[in-house]
């Protein structure tokens, strides 16, 4: 956890730096949520080996869940965070039933499938803005204090989130609960053997990790006082995924360095010209053809 | 809601069966032969549209258009395959999902830089222009009708090529146990470069009939793509047969769901309200149909290994 937790103390420093301006801090910001995101991700493709590629869903219905109840001028945290968290939660409960019982390919498609399926539903929803989606009246309040305005209590509310969520991540991924998936990942046969059935630990971890996401969410939708459906579109699921692979399947930290990698990437080639994703493309394929291990691999052997 | 309303829509939602068909048939025998998840299959689809749109502004012939398509599509997806994919068949299928995720966001991001973000358009062949009377009164394009039947012959010719033919019985076994016949003599790699050539083909195919009707638009592929993933995981991966029943019931499912359901909804509730009750249900609807299948039958309706 070594590169995670320096990572963590710069993101910490970052405002004292130079790093205090706005763009900046929106920047580091959507860093930090996607990589709070990957860490979900990473739970379930690097730790119970689920590869999903729906998981832009989660995070897009903890997002929809502050629009749906800004509509209704409910903007306390208090509610807000726990029935963004459960309505991502429960979908991923109810799509997983039946995600699970299948395995390899049909799960990648499947999630897929039922990932589009959010991006059409939250598209079709005139009342919430459809396809152009959601402008916030204004940002979560805790207590009724609007805390969330200020950049700076914004910036280190993400960072303290995206801490909590490696480390809640860290405590699952070694309890018993934890070790169970693990092994099933590895080999599901002796699992079975032993007497455990795969099956119910996997689908409440896709749960746990849809309602991290769905966390994440909600703090995506603060950052941009914004949600539209692109937020649900399977590219974005696609981008997810590569964060995690970037960063490395064999630690739980690679999805925090993959995150950052990603965003600061991302952002420098979109500089560079309107059409980076000419560039973009081929990086990946590269690097998924050469990097094998991820960033995190690279660190151990350099 | 008419009856003749509703034999268009049926007809549509074939027709919307049949290119999905085209798309999925290739997409299942890649995965079938080589357990190799593309992604890219859907840009293969677009391509074809992009290239038989700008061909046909090019030559002012639909006919050439479609013959000039087809080779480039064929020659673009064999690139392809020897550039990135060969590289891949060896890797799980994460790092598949991946590279060939990144396949798409070049290709899309190149169709963009040369033909730009605004759909393309493509006229109707003269050939196949106006309309025919299904009912006193009811006009439907034959345009549309031709994408059908070209379609339909398209999937009884693959059926006889797979289940009549020396290299159809080797991609079948192929599909069961790869390994086998690799042991057996067969040059498992060039067999599998004939299928993705085909499949690629068979996909450009389908977006050259789709042109004239669809938009021609940088995301096409995709969402196409996702259906023919639903497609193929309904019909059970690596099955023809599967995979054209499937096709059909999505193309259905997709398009009747979408139209009916509003007026239907209007019968128990307000206008308005069954409106996006019914817009939002009706996108559903084949997510939803996928999901009871699979909670029924996981493996899919025809299963290929055992």
């Amino acid at each position: 956890m070594r590169a995670a937790l320096l990572v963590l103390a710069a993101l910490a420093a970052a405002p004292f730096l130079g790093f205090g301006e706005g763009y900046v801090l929106t920047l580091l910001a959507r860093a930090m949520i996607l990589a709070m995101a990957a860490v979900s991700l990473w739970l379930l493709v690097g730790g119970a080996g689920l590869i999903s590629l729906g998981h832009a869903a989660m995070l897009g219905i903890g997002a929809y869940a502050v629009v749906v109840l800004d509509d209704a001028r409910i903007t306390e945290a208090a509610v807000v965070v726990p029935v963004a968290m459960m309505a991502a939660g429960l979908f991923a409960l109810a799509t997983g039933a039946v995600a699970i019982r299948t395995s390899g390919v049909h799960f990648i498609m499947i999630t897929l499938a039922f990932g589009q399926m959010a991006f059409f539903t939250t598209a079709s929803l005139a009342a919430y803005g459809g396809d152009d989606g959601y402008t916030l009246y204004g940002r979560t309040t805790v207590l009724g204090h609007r805390w969330l305005e200020d950049r700076l209590v914004f910036h280190y509310l993400c960072l303290g989130l995206l801490a909590l969520s490696l480390l809640g991540g860290r405590v699952l991924l070694d309890s018993r609960f934890g070790r169970v998936l693990r092994a099933a990942a590895e080999n599901p046969v002796r699992v079975q053997a032993v007497g455990f059935s795969p099956y119910p630990y996997r689908l409440l971890a896709y749960g746990i990790a849809g309602a991290v996401a769905g966390l994440a969410g909600v703090l995506l939708a603060n950052a941009a006082e914004f949600v539209a459906p692109s937020y649900l579109a399977w590219q974005r699921s696609g981008d997810l995924l590569f964060m995690v692979i970037l960063g490395g399947l064999g630690s739980l930290q690679g999805a925090v360095l993959g995150a950052l990698a990603f965003v600061l990437l991302e952002e420098w080639l979109g500089h560079l010209t309107q059409h980076w994703r000419l560039i973009f493309g081929p990086l990946l394929v590269l690097s998924v053809l050469f990097l094998r291990g991820g960033l995190v691999g690279l660190l151990r052997r350099g | 809601m008419s009856l003749g309303l509703l034999l268009v829509q049926a007809l549509n939602g074939l027709q919307f069966g049949v290119l999905l068909f085209l798309v999925a048939a290739g997409l299942t025998l890649v995965f079938g032969v080589m357990d190799f998840i593309n992604l890219a299959h859907g840009v293969q689809y677009m391509l074809g549209a992009y290239l038989g749109a700008s061909l046909a502004a090019m030559t002012g012939s639909f006919w050439l258009a479609l013959l000039l398509a087809l080779p480039a599509a064929l020659a673009l997806g064999l690139l392809l395959e020897w550039l990135v994919f060969r590289h891949l068949y060896d890797r799980d299928h994460l790092s598949q999902v991946l590279a060939t995720f990144g396949v798409i966001l070049f290709l899309n991001q190149a169709v963009r830089a040369i033909w730009g973000s605004a759909p393309l358009q493509m006229p109707v062949p003269a050939l196949l222009e106006g309309g025919i009377a299904l009912m006193p009164g009811l006009q439907y394009p034959i345009y549309r009708l031709a994408i059908l039947a070209a379609g339909l012959l398209t999937a009884a010719l693959l059926w006889l090529l797979v289940e009549r033919t020396r290299v159809g019985a080797l991609v079948r076994a192929g599909a069961s146990n790869a390994a086998m016949v690799a042991a057996l003599g067969v040059d498992i790699r060039r067999l599998f470069m004939l299928v993705f050539g085909f499949g690629a083909m068979l996909a450009g195919f389908a977006g050259v009939m789709a042109a004239p009707v669809l938009s021609v638009d940088p995301g096409m592929g995709d969402s196409v793509l996702i259906l023919a993933f639903v497609v193929i995981v309904i019909g059970g991966i690596g099955s023809v047969r599967g995979a054209f029943l499937a096709a059909l019931l999505v193309g259905l499912i997709e398009t009747l769901g979408r139209s009916l359901l509003p007026d239907l909804l209007r019968l128990v509730m307000a206008a308005s309200p069954a409106r996006q009750a019914g817009a939002a249900i009706g996108s559903m609807l084949v997510y939803i149909a996928m999901a009871l299948i699979l909670a029924v039958r996981p493996r899919g309706l025809f299963p290929v290994r055992g």
